[in-house]
C-alpha cells in the first residue's frame, strides 16, 4: 500500500521536502510557548518571573511558597474532579438512551446539547452570572463546578456516544441467552465495554474543566481557580511557581497519554495473536 | 482521546434498527437528570439573560436595573461597540484561515503521508494536544513576552529591517490574531486529521491514473473529501475566537485599540456592572454566530451535526 500511496501524489522535487519542512515550522510554533513556560519555571525570580535572572531549583523545590498559587491549583482540582464526575454521570446516561431507544423528541435533545458546544464561553458565562444574580446565589466552587459540568456534559455525550455506536449487539444478545438478567448483562458486558469510552470522556472532561478561564471568571466571584489566579497574577507578574505547576501538569498528562497509547498498543497486539 | 469528539459528527450513526425500542421508563430515567441540568443551566440562563438585555439600567445606582421591555439597549450598544463588533468577528475570520493553512499541512502529513507509520503518527498526534495540557493562559502569556519590546522576535526584526525602531508587536491587530490562530490550531487539526485519516488513498491513485497533477488531485479529491473535516474545525475555531478576550486583553496580547466583544461583555458585566448592556451584547453575538453558523453548515451540506 505504501508504494501505491507515494505513486498517488507523485512528489515534485519541491514536494518532496516542502511538507515534512513545513510540518518542522508548525511544530516549532505549537510548542514555543511550552519551551518557555518550562524554562522560565528555573527563573531566579520573585514575584514577576519576566525577564531571565538566573537558573534556580528553588521554584520547584518550595512549590507553595506563593500559597495562593497552591490554594487556585487546589481549586482547580475540586472544581475538575467534581464537575467531571457530575457530567461524566449525567453525559453517560443521555448517550445510552440516545443510541438505544427511538422517541419523538430525539432532534430536540440534539439541538439542546450541540447548543452548549456552539455557544461562545463569554454569553454561557454571562447568562449564568446573570441567573446566579437573579436567583442570589452568592458565587464561589459551588457555582463554578455548576457552570463546569454543565459545559463537559456535552462533550461527555459526544464522546460516550460513539463508544456505545460501536458496540457489538451480539455480545449483549449472548449474555441474554446465558440467562443474564438486564442489570447482569449491563454491568458484567455493556458496562465494561463502554467503560474506555467513559475515561476517555473523563478525562477530556477533567481537561476542559482544568483549563477554563472564561466561564469560570463569570461564576466565579472572589474564588481563584489555576487560570482565574494567571489572569488576575498576568496585570503584575505571574510567579514562577505558577510555571512549575503547570509544567509538572503537563509532564504529567503527557506521561499518562503515552502510557495510555502504549497499554492500548499492547492489547491490540494481544488481540491479534 | 480528544479525536473522538472533535471528530466530524453524523459519520458512522448505524445503530442496528432492532436495538432501539419505543421510550420507555428506562429512557426517561437516563435522559431526564442531564436534559433537566442543561434546561437549568443552559435553557434558563439564556433566557434570564435575554430578559436583562431588555431591562433598564439605574444610573444613578450601581448594578441596579429593573426588567422592562427596552430595545433601546441594543441600539445604544450597537451606536457605541460596532468597531468591538466587526473586529471580534474580522479577527475569528482571519485567525480561523490561518488556522487552516497551518494546520492542514499539518493533518494531511499525519493522516495520509504517515499512514503505515503508527507510531510516528500517534507521537505528532501528542505532540498536537500537547499545548491543551499547558494552560491556555500561560501560553497565551508566554507568547506576550516573546513578542514584547524586548523579546527576541522584534529585536530580530528591527535589525533586518521589517519593522521600524518603534514599532511593537504587542498591543497590535497582529498580535492578538496570532494569539487567536495559535490557539486555535489543535482545534482545527484533530477535526482535519479525522478526515484525512478517513480519506480512501486508492481514490488518489485514480486521480493520477486518469492524468491530474497533484495540485488538481488535491482540489478535486481530496479537498472536497475533506468537507466535514474543514466544518468541524472552522466551527470550533471561528466561534470561540469570535468570543473571546483573553488574547485581546491588555494584559496578554492586546491593547485598547484591539479591544473585542468579549472584553466589552466582560467589563461591562464584572467592572461597569451595567447587567442590560452586557446581555444586549451577549444576544447579539450569540444571534450573529448563530446566523454565520447556519448559512454556513446549510452551503457546506453537513447539517447534522450531532
Amino acid at each position: 500500500m505504501s508504494a501505491a500511496v507515494t505513486r498517488g501524489r507523485a512528489p515534485v522535487g519541491l514536494g518532496r521536502w516542502l511538507l515534512p519542512a513545513y510540518v518542522v515550522i508548525a511544530f516549532t510554533l505549537l510548542l514555543i510557548p511550552i519551551v518557555y513556560t518550562f524554562v522560565f519555571s528555573f527563573n531566579d525570580a520573585n514575584r514577576s518571573n519576566i525577564s531571565w535572572n538566573g537558573f534556580t531549583f528553588d521554584n520547584w523545590l518550595s512549590v507553595c511558597a506563593q500559597p495562593e498559587v497552591c490554594t487556585a491549583f487546589g481549586n482547580s482540582l475540586i472544581v475538575g474532579g467534581t464537575a467531571t464526575l457530575i457530567a461524566t454521570v449525567l453525559g453517560t446516561m443521555i448517550a445510552i438512551a440516545l443510541v438505544r431507544y427511538r422517541f419523538r423528541a430525539r432532534n430536540a435533545i440534539s439541538l439542546l446539547l450541540f447548543l452548549p458546544m456552539a455557544t461562545p464561553e463569554v454569553v454561557m458565562g454571562a447568562g449564568l452570572a446573570a441567573q446566579f444574580l437573579t436567583a442570589g446565589v452568592p458565587k464561589g466552587l459551588g457555582t463554578i463546578i455548576i457552570a463546569h459540568a454543565m459545559f463537559c456534559l456535552s462533550f461527555v455525550v459526544v464522546t460516550v456516544r460513539a463508544r456505545v455506536l460501536s458496540l457489538d449487539p451480539a455480545l449483549e444478545e449472548a449474555g441474554r441467552d446465558l440467562y443474564g438478567s438486564p442489570n447482569q448483562v449491563f454491568w458484567r458486558i455493556t458496562f465494561p465495554l463502554l467503560l474506555p469510552g467513559i475515561v476517555a470522556a473523563a478525562l477530556l472532561s477533567f481537561s476542559l474543566s482544568f483549563d477554563d478561564f472564561i466561564i469560570t471568571y463569570f461564576t466565579s466571584g472572589t474564588t481563584q481557580t489555576f487560570p482565574v489566579f494567571i489572569y488576575v497574577a498576568a496585570q503584575r507578574g505571574i510567579p514562577p511557581q505558577a510555571n512549575v505547576i503547570a509544567s509538572a501538569v503537563f509532564f504529567l498528562a503527557i506521561a499518562a497519554v503515552l502510557v495510555f497509547q502504549v497499554i492500548s498498543a499492547r492489547r491490540a497486539a494481544a488481540w491479534r495473536r | 482521546m480528544a479525536l473522538t469528539v472533535l471528530a466530524p459528527a453524523g459519520a458512522n450513526d448505524t445503530a442496528p434498527r432492532s436495538a432501539r425500542r419505543s421510550i420507555g421508563t428506562v429512557a426517561l430515567v437516563l435522559l431526564l437528570p442531564g436534559l433537566l441540568y442543561l434546561t437549568l443551566f443552559f435553557l434558563v440562563p439564556f433566557v434570564s439573560l435575554l430578559m436583562t438585555s431588555f431591562g433598564v439600567n439605574d444610573p444613578a445606582e450601581y448594578g441596579v436595573f429593573t426588567y422592562g421591555f427596552a430595545w433601546q439597549n441594543y441600539i445604544d450598544v450597537i451606536a457605541a461597540y460596532w468597531p468591538q463588533f466587526l473586529r471580534s468577528f474580522w479577527y475569528a475570520l482571519l485567525a480561523t484561515v490561518f488556522a487552516v493553512l497551518i494546520s492542514y499541512p499539518l493533518a494531511y502529513f499525519i493522516g495520509v503521508r504517515l499512514r503505515d507509520r503508527p507510531l510516528w503518527r500517534n507521537l505528532l498526534l501528542v505532540l498536537v494536544i500537547a499545548p491543551f495540557f499547558i494552560s491556555f493562559l500561560l501560553r497565551t502569556f508566554a507568547w506576550k513576552q516573546i513578542l514584547s519590546d524586548e523579546g527576541p522576535v522584534v529585536s530580530t526584526l528591527q535589525m533586518i529591517g521589517l519593522l521600524g525602531p518603534q514599532a511593537h508587536l504587542t498591543g497590535t491587530g497582529f498580535a492578538v490574531v496570532f494569539g487567536l490562530t495559535y490557539n486555535f490550531i489543535p482545534f482545527m487539526t484533530l477535526p482535519l486529521f479525522a478526515s484525512l485519516d478517513r480519506l480512501d488513498t486508492r481514490l488518489l491513485e485514480a486521480g493520477n491514473d486518469l492524468y491530474a497533477g497533484p495540485a488538481t488531485t488535491f482540489f478535486r479529491v481530496t479537498l472536497p473529501l475533506s468537507v466535514p473535516g474543514l466544518v468541524s474545525g472552522t466551527l470550533l475555531t471561528f466561534i470561540p475566537a469570535a468570543g473571546d478576550y483573553v488574547n485581546a486583553s491588555q494584559a496578554f496580547l492586546g491593547s485598547p485599540s484591539t479591544s473585542m466583544l468579549g472584553n466589552v461583555i466582560q467589563s461591562k458585566f464584572l467592572i461597569t456592572v451595567n447587567y442590560p448592556q452586557a446581555a444586549a451584547l451577549s444576544i447579539l453575538l450569540m444571534a450573529v454566530i448563530v446566523v454565520i453558523v447556519g448559512f454556513y453548515v446549510r452551503r457546506s451540506g453537513t447539517d447534522d451535526l450531532l
